[in-house]
């Protein structure tokens, strides 16, 4: 019994072992968490505090001042509004096309779609980093450089997402395109009425994963964008360490409020989004 | 795949036949344009001079073979990627196959743990790499207060390393970093492919009388390698990808020893406008990750154990 590691196996009490499994763990955890901890003791130190040795962890009155002085410096207000709505229109097309392949993928019959499948996949081994140069030219051709648009475009379409999409739509049963059908619903339909609304978690998943891939991105804007109105989150705050290095109270405060809203998003749908991430792989794999 | 059922099944219906390409036509339009088109023309840079100024000059292989024959910068570069593969990979499977062994043993608050371990995956690599930079910081980070104090109370002057001016220490740094923000997508991962391996396997084998060890040995690591095999391949492919890491936390540095490919791309493209030079990086990039999957690919079958196949 003791043999089987196993987390279904029924069990009386905790062993030493577990014991000292428990200490490890719960050891590693606050070790993740402790960088953690020292941008938010950090944030809250006045600039006396922050090279004081020993390290103070509760700064004697926290600065709460700090914020307020990033958030105005950095203007994180704008770069907040931009993340959000490059993620969200980034997201809304993003599921847009790629539902409309995956169903034509998986639910239409035409010429050509077995060939046109495979180029989809042979597209997924294309390292980012190879169209990053060419597709930096095409955004200055069409004009877009240093606009929402050069951020929104090439993430409006993945390959990554109609795959996933397409695998989900071929688990709903064809009887029911086929009732529709003789119903006199066109594809179109089926594919909104139908196959959309059975799809909602693979949907979700899709979402999830564009959302943080959205938001999170630094090295594309970092490219794209000279503006100071169209900085996203990790751009500004990268910005900003480039203006205030050392200034580490304003720095670790800035840092707080560009990583709290997604660890608290991240707290609300923890479980969907560590799910999200197990699906996406195994769907890779 | 059952090919010959769906075969015969198969009908190709001529009504569907446009709407097939007008359901597609959207994410086709982005394929050619943002992927497939942009591979050609990034080819066809890469046997260019091009400062995006003045009209680009053809130069046939000599980006290429300038990167393999003279580029000193390029040698140290390659050779990161080389030190960041070997010290992160292996590091990076072992603790998180050790976390996802310790997660599905049922210990109290294992979900709770499982939610601390994941939390830097969803911060964004800026802020993560802000974090150690001040963390690591040489005269008041937390690192070196801890190595002081740690010095003081043992009444003996340790010294903690100056890491971001020290090459050895610096790529360390990149490695610690990575460690802590993507261990936990791996543990995830991991835990995934645990749960998924029957527990019949471990009692036949605790019947036939096997240790804690031995069904590791001979029922976990076994069912495990289709993921173990999958995860090679993602943390590959990572490491060779690195970019914000070095970027924010080192700037590349000291000189050149935590320069990833990737920033040198964008160094060579972004700042010295050198896009046949930035265009042909991007390709032995490519070419580099391509050959190291497909090595793998032939290798898995020596030692990935597929249930199916049996």
């Amino acid at each position: 019994m003791r043999a089987i590691p196993d987390a279904a196996q029924p069990r009386r009490g905790y062993s030493l072992p577990d014991a000292i499994v428990f200490a490890l763990t719960a050891a590693g955890a606050v070790l993740m968490l402790l960088p953690f901890a020292w941008m938010v003791s950090t944030s809250l130190k006045s600039p006396a505090e922050v090279f004081a040795y020993p390290v103070i962890w509760i700064p004697r009155q926290p600065m709460w001042s700090n914020y307020a002085q990033a958030f105005g410096i950095a203007g994180f207000d704008r770069m907040f509004f931009n993340s959000v709505f490059i993620a969200t229109a980034s997201v809304t097309l993003n599921l847009l096309t790629s539902s409309l392949a995956g169903f034509a993928f998986a639910r239409l019959r035409f010429r050509g779609r077995d060939i046109l499948f495979a180029l989809y996949l042979a597209t997924l081994m294309i390292p980012g980093q190879v169209t990053l140069i060419p597709v930096f030219i095409l955004i200055r051709a069409l004009g877009w450089y240093d606009s929402y648009a050069a951020l929104i475009a090439p993430s409006a379409v993945s390959v990554f997402s109609a795959f996933l999409l397409r695998q989900f739509f071929r688990s709903i049963p064809p009887d029911l395109d086929e009732a529709a059908r003789i119903d006199g619903a066109g594809s179109l339909r089926i594919w909104w009425q139908i196959a959309l609304p059975l799809a909602r978690p693979a949907l979700a998943t899709v979402a999830v994963l564009s959302f943080l891939g959205s938001w999170n991105d630094f090295l594309w804007p970092l490219i794209v964008i000279h503006s100071r109105d169209l900085w996203t989150i990790p751009l500004g705050l990268s910005m900003f360490q480039g203006q205030y290095a050392v200034q580490w109270h304003l720095l670790m405060a800035g840092t707080t409020i560009a990583v709290l809203p997604v660890l608290l998003l991240y707290a609300v749908g923890q479980k969907w989004i560590v799910s999200a991430t197990a699906v996406a792989t195994r769907g890779n794999a | 795949m059952n090919n010959h059922a769906r075969f015969t099944a198969f009908r190709w219906r001529s009504d569907q036949q446009w709407e097939g390409y007008v359901f597609l036509l959207p994410s086709l339009i982005g394929l050619f344009v943002f992927s497939l088109l942009p591979v050609l023309f990034s080819l066809g840079i890469s046997l260019h001079e091009w400062d995006l100024l003045t009209p680009p000059v053809f130069v046939g292989l000599k980006n290429f073979r300038n990167l393999f024959t003279q580029d000193l910068i390029f040698s140290e570069v390659a050779a990161n990627t080389v030190f960041f593969c070997v010290a992160i990979v292996p590091l990076q499977m072992a603790l998180s196959l050790l976390l996802a062994l310790a997660l599905t043993r049922r210990l109290p608050g294992a979900p709770l743990f499982r939610a601390i371990y994941y939390m830097p995956v969803v911060t964004t690599i800026v802020a993560a790499a802000m974090i150690f930079q001040w963390v690591f910081d040489r005269n008041y980070g937390l690192f070196s207060s801890v190595v002081w104090g740690v010095g003081s109370w043992l009444n003996a002057p340790l010294a903690p390393p100056d890491w971001f001016n020290n090459g050895f220490w610096a790529r360390w740094a990149v490695v610690i970093l990575t460690l802590w923000k993507n261990s936990g997508f791996t543990t995830v991962i991991f835990m995934a492919g645990l749960q998924a391996i029957p527990r019949v396997l471990y009692e036949a084998a605790a019947i036939d009388g096997a240790g804690r060890w031995q069904s590791f040995r001979h029922v976990t690591l076994p069912m495990l390698s289709p993921t173990i095999f999958f995860l090679a391949i993602i943390l590959i492919i990572g490491a060779f990808q690195l970019f914000g890491e070095s970027y924010v936390m080192t700037g590349g540095g000291p000189g050149y020893a935590t320069m990833t490919v990737v920033q040198y791309i964008y160094q060579s493209a972004f700042s010295y406008f050198r896009m046949g030079k930035g265009a042909a990086l991007s390709w032995v990039l490519f070419v580099a990750i391509f050959a190291l999957t497909l090595a793998q690919w032939q290798l898995q079958r020596k030692w990935v154990h597929y249930e199916s196949n049996t």
